[in-house]
């Protein structure tokens, strides 16, 4: 493999494959490196495809690629020990026509997307681990793989490999991942006949509903749950702070089969059966953890660089969106004849410049804000919601007025006093406006 | 507890190295050490006996929390060589 390319990418996942097919289509020499078996072997999500952004690299990708179901409605329910408060939407508008998004499992859809950028003419080498990037002075020139005279040159590099992101920190663009800056999701893929999912989540044929789940089954710290409807599946998992982890010693896999046992949630998955288990890492850290996105010789895309907006289950789109952009700026400098550093640069002008950055830098202080005051977002206030609902709808022989203001003293409660719950608002309003 | 982590590893293929693509660096480490991989690791990869950390690097899934979390940076963690390691059928 003593070849030149254009340019090599490393990691064939949504943010390398994107880069890898924009340069192919633009008829540059591509090689992408994996190091699983296939495209997606290596990879988890929970998931849900958005449609619109890779609408730009592949038109009607969806009418292609292996997707599960069309979401119709979604939902978030807060947890307490038995109870559910269910907020959610549904509307044909998410499905009808263009639909808005899909449940996706990776296996599937990640090797389906390799297959189209090595349609576009990018060579695909899986299997081959890269252990290093090559180095002229400060300029990343290559890649050594590990397979024999493994060494691989390019005019630009590509790191797209993934939340772990070896090769990131080689070139100093991140520090080591705090593991208060990075969740473990643990998932399962639960086997059950596609009429009983319908049946069970109230769905037209062939149509899907998601469930975020917060509350009582990360005990505490902070974490979300999710529950999606596959075609003739679910995906149930849990994701937990790595450093509530470390600090609480719960088993993380334990704390999922809890989670099963939930009332709310116990009906719905009851008879399926584990198809496949699976963790991954998902960085939580926002705007205030992305790394420095290029230097000379190369860039960084997707999870590799923290691209991941948690409030919104949004990381695969953010991945192609980079993986897009930093093709963009590859092509740019191979039209101008010059891989000059400030080519590399570009790139990360454009991720500036792109909803990535508009999206994360708008929720950057939530990752402090849920650490700060985790015992009442995930314990606390999911309980008086439960407790207030119940107030509500409970008829008993007090009067309304009473039941009414015991609601009122329950969210107060909550929240340590009137003041309390005022400071509350406020910060949970600056949390999600930059 | 009804599930144990045998039961779900076992859903999982793998294609098994014959050497570990994780090791401790120091096993002294580990004796003074809380031990909180024994529990956040979602394969029970870590197991302390007899005075050793024991390292099931074939049941590993690659997560990297290990690698994040270990308190004393003490396990050398690398990505398996090409082609081994999970192989995810759904991910």
């Amino acid at each position: 493999m003593s070849e030149r390319f254009d340019a090599i990418v490393v990691g064939a996942g949504p943010a390398g494959t994107a880069a890898a097919f924009t340069m192919a289509r633009g008829g540059l020499k591509v090689l992408m490196i994996e190091r699983g078996e296939f495209p997606g072997a290596k990879n988890v999500f929970g998931g849900v495809l958005y449609r619109h952004h890779l609408e730009e690299l592949i038109p009607e990708w969806w009418t292609k690629a292996p997707l599960e179901r069309p979401i119709v409605e979604q939902n978030y329910w807060l947890l307490d020990g038995d109870g559910a408060v269910k907020i959610g939407h549904r509307s044909r508008r998410y499905v009808d026509g263009k639909p808005n998004n899909f449940t996706a499992l990776r296996a599937k859809f990640d090797r389906w997307f390799a297959s189209q950028a090595e349609e576009a003419g990018a060579l695909l080498i899986c299997e081959t681990t890269v252990t290093e990037l090559l180095m002229e002075g400060d300029r990343v020139v290559g890649v050594r793989t590990d397979r024999e005279e493994g060494d691989v040159y390019a005019q630009a590099v590509i790191i797209a490999d993934g939340v772990n992101s070896l090769l990131g920190k080689q070139v100093g663009a991140h520090r080591e991942l705090p593991p208060g800056e990075v969740s473990l999701v643990v998932k399962q893929t639960l086997s059950l006949p596609r009429e009983k999912i319908e049946d069970r989540f109230g769905l037209e044929e062939g149509e899907g509903a998601t469930i975020e789940i917060l509350g009582a089954p990360s005990q505490g710290m902070v974490g979300l749950g999710f529950l999606y409807t596959n075609t003739d599946s679910l995906s149930l998992g849990l994701g937990i702070m790595v450093d509530d982890l470390v600090a609480t010693g719960a088993r993380p896999y334990e704390l999922l089969e809890n989670m099963k046992q939930h009332p709310a949630l116990r009906k719905l998955l009851q008879g399926a059966e584990v198809k496949e288990y699976a963790a991954h890492l998902i960085p939580e850290g926002g705007l205030r953890a992305m790394p420095k996105l290029a230097g000379p010789g190369w860039m960084i895309c997707g999870d590799a660089a923290g691209m991941v907006n948690a409030l919104h289950r949004e990381g695969t789109n953010l991945a192609i969106a980079s993986g897009q952009l930093a093709g963009e700026a590859v092509l740019a400098m191979a039209k101008a004849g010059d891989f000059k550093p400030e080519g590399f640069q570009a790139y990360a002008q454009a991720v500036q410049a792109s909803f990535i950055r508009q999206d994360l830098a708008k929720y950057q202080r939530l990752p402090s804000f849920l650490h700060d005051r985790k015992a009442l977002l995930m314990g606390k206030l999911p309980d008086a919601l439960n407790d207030s609902l119940f107030e509500w709808f409970n008829v008993d022989d007090r009067p309304k007025a009473e039941h009414q203001r015991q609601i009122v003293h329950n969210i107060k409660e909550m929240a340590g006093g009137t003041w309390g719950l005022l400071r509350l608002a406020h910060q949970g309003w600056r949390a999600i406006n930059e | 507890m009804s599930v144990s982590v045998e039961d779900l590893l076992f859903t999982i293929r793998y294609r098994c190295d014959t050497e570990s693509h994780l090791s401790i660096r120091d096993q002294a480490v580990c004796r003074d050490c809380r031990k909180p991989c024994l529990t956040f690791c979602p394969a029970e990869v870590y197991t302390f006996r007899d005075g050793e950390m024991h390292v099931a690097y074939e049941n590993c899934i690659e997560c990297g929390t290990c690698r994040v979390a270990c308190s004393n940076q003490n396990i050398e963690w690398r990505y398996p060589k090409g082609g081994y390691g999970v192989a995810y059928k759904i991910g």
